[in-house]
């Protein structure tokens, strides 16, 4: 049995990613992500690594590019404006096909916002973390074990695909306390002939490189990079789903939102509502084809966050017109509760098509 | 008679750069310097945003491009993962002076071990001419037509000056490329910042004074006079900083 630890969110993410073989930390303190440079800081002498802290997040996720360059697995984590900041790194990483981690404990905004826990950059982090033609891999954890598994997971994904991943998170999963147990297996970091390591008179120099005048060899870049895309939508897609076998609501929610569903659902359950909860775990890419298939057996769909509504996007797109999505939000830091997505599953139950064959 | 070979230290890739810039001979210095100290084949370059962004193309050694101003930190992750390696960064006035002030600044306060080669011509080169942070007063520039008036475009950085005065900068001198004599003192500080590092003393930087020909709408040769003229004047060559025996730390 391995041993368990009771941790925050936070400091899962910075230990989990020390035995993910991550050996280098740029940060900048942001609140509700502190934990994350506060462990680092103590772990990662101990382990021979480098922890320091820029004088902004645009020098951090510049670090990140650096370090990144040479083959180190590396990470980066900050909090919604912080992240904004490092867009333009973000672009410039993905274009230059370097793995990273990137972190982003959200909070509430826009602008300086709230420091309680927010879910509204899911549009930054899937449709707009930097200019140009490029997607992370998105992992959105719902609690503390969910996360020590998906930071090993981002590592050797980035690895693989040479495609930066960011972990989404949120202040409530940031520090919250739960036990974990950390998985015994090692990471598995891919060969990286790309990096720069010193020729050492022993082949051409390597370049990493963002620029292409042509636009023929840009587009082609372009186009190499989404066929990596297409198989990681094949094959990396995660969602986990509750109850929806027989469900005629179906609630779909991410990182926190989604635990406060999950009792909603129970909830609507006792009072003889058929309810299920669908989760999807992979934010880019979105279990798009999972969901839709729950078209055939499910008559609505609910989607709850803790934004005024973003990923009921991504639903709308699933579904497609065949299902009605209906849409309970709360903003500003404020945490749905519980009763207030029960009424909005009984109403969306009530407007469902009632006569329907299922 | 000697032959003049090229260096080893550069690729055989023609360079881009404008007929008569001084771009080129900064590079000669760099590549020469490298080979000469041995270290090419475990340096990594970091080329920045501006008339050098192909440079990674004529160093013959690894090379990454970063982001505009951003050379500093992306050098401070290269040599945090690799310190054993030889870093150095390319950079601009515009690059390093405007938008990647915090970054230079910082790399140097933190003695971070690199190198970093700054190249200032007054001018912002690649864009077609604007106003730099260096930009003499009173020089025309395509965003300053009626001459860089300081009143509302204020006055120009002095970043050797400014650098100097940070405990973590090991050396700072600032040199130029419009004599041979003085060509052949940039290198002799070229080759000092990089043994700088080598010997981990801390943060390196030589500025170079440099012509931009075709943006400043000079002959080659009347741009050289202009460096020695206007610039050497407002940005006094020199060693603003020296700290290689002791080191910073
Ligand atoms: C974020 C960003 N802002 C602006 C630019 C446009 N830009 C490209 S190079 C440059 C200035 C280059 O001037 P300098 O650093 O002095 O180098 P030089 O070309 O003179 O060698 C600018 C503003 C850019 N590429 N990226
Ligand atoms: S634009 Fe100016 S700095 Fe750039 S290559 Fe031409 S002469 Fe040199």
């Amino acid at each position: 049995m391995p041993q368990k630890f009771l941790m925050k969110g936070n400091e899962a993410i910075a230990e989990a990613a020390i035995r993910a073989g991550c050996r280098f930390f740029f940060g900048y303190p942001i609140t509700p992500q502190t934990e994350v440079a506060a462990y680092m800081a103590k772990r990662m002498p101990e382990v021979n690594g480098v922890y320091l802290q820029a004088e902004s997040e645009v020098a951090a996720i510049n670090m990140v590019l650096g370090a990144a360059s040479t083959g180190a697995r590396v990470m980066t984590s900050s909090s919604s404006p912080g992240i904004s900041l490092k867009s333009e790194g973000i672009s410039y990483i993905a274009a230059s096909d370097l793995p990273c981690v990137i972190i982003n404990v959200q909070r509430a905004g826009p602008g300086l916002g709230g420091i309680q826990p927010s879910q509204a950059d899911y549009f930054q982090a899937t449709r707009g973390l930097g200019h140009g033609d490029f997607h992370l891999m998105v992992f959105a954890p719902a609690g503390v074990q969910e996360i020590t598994d998906l930071v090993a997971q981002a590592f050797d994904l980035s690895d693989r695909y040479r495609v930066p991943a960011l972990i989404l998170a949120d202040g409530m999963i940031g520090q919250m306390m739960e036990p974990v147990a950390f998985s015994e297996q090692s990471p598995h970091p891919a060969e990286k002939p790309w990096a720069l390591t010193g020729h050492r008179n022993q082949r051409r120099p390597n370049i990493i490189n963002t620029l292409h005048l042509s636009p023929d060899k840009l587009e082609q870049t372009v186009i190499e990079r989404f066929a990596r895309y297409d198989s990681i939508c094949a094959n990396e897609t995660l969602c986990e789903q509750m109850l929806t076998d027989d469900a005629d609501v179906v609630v779909v929610a991410y990182g926190a939102a989604s635990r406060i569903a999950k009792a909603a659902v129970r909830a609507a359950r006792e009072k003889g509502i058929r309810a299920g909860l669908f989760r999807p775990i992979t934010l880019w890419p979105y279990p798009s084809a999972a969901l839709a298939a729950l078209c055939e057996t499910t008559k609505a769909f609910l989607c709850v966050e803790m934004s005024m509504g973003q990923m009921v996007e991504d639903v709308r797109l699933a579904v497609n017109g065949r299902r009605p999505v209906e849409f309970y939000g709360r903003t500003g830091g404020n945490v749905p509760h519980p009763n207030d997505i029960l009424q909005a599953i009984e109403s969306a139950a009530q407007m469902a098509p009632q006569n329907e064959r299922r | 008679m000697p032959e003049f070979h090229r260096t080893n230290g550069l690729t055989e890739v023609a360079t881009h750069y404008c007929p008569g810039c001084t771009h080129g001979v900064i590079h000669r210095l760099i590549g020469e310097v490298l080979t000469e100290l041995d270290v090419l084949s475990n340096t990594i370059g970091v080329v920045p945003v501006g008339c050098a962004v192909m440079a990674y193309d004529y160093f013959n050694c690894d090379c990454v491009q970063a982001p505009h101003g951003r050379a500093p930190a992306v050098a401070t992750g290269v040599k945090r993962a690799l310190p054993d390696a030889t870093v150095f960064t390319y950079q601009g006035d515009g690059d390093l002076a405007a938008i990647g002030t915090a970054e230079t600044v910082h790399a140097a306060t933190r003695g971070e071990n690199i190198t970093v080669i700054f190249v200032n011509n007054a001018i912002y080169g690649m864009t077609g001419g604007q106003m730099a942070p260096t930009t003499l007063p009173g020089q025309v520039t395509q965003t300053t037509p009626e001459g860089r008036d300081v009143h509302r475009a204020g006055f120009p950085v002095r970043m050797s000056e400014m650098l100097a005065t940070l405990d973590g900068a090991a050396y700072i001198e600032r040199v130029s490329m419009d004599s041979v004599p003085h060509i052949r003192t940039a290198k002799k500080a070229i080759r000092k910042a990089f043994e700088t590092q080598l010997a981990g003393k801390g943060f390196s930087m030589v500025e170079v004074l440099s012509t931009c020909p075709t943006n400043w709408g000079m002959s080659p040769v009347d741009a050289l006079e202009w460096v020695k003229e206007k610039m050497i004047p407002y940005y006094p060559l020199g060693v603003y900083k020296d700290r290689t025996k002791e080191g910073v730390f």
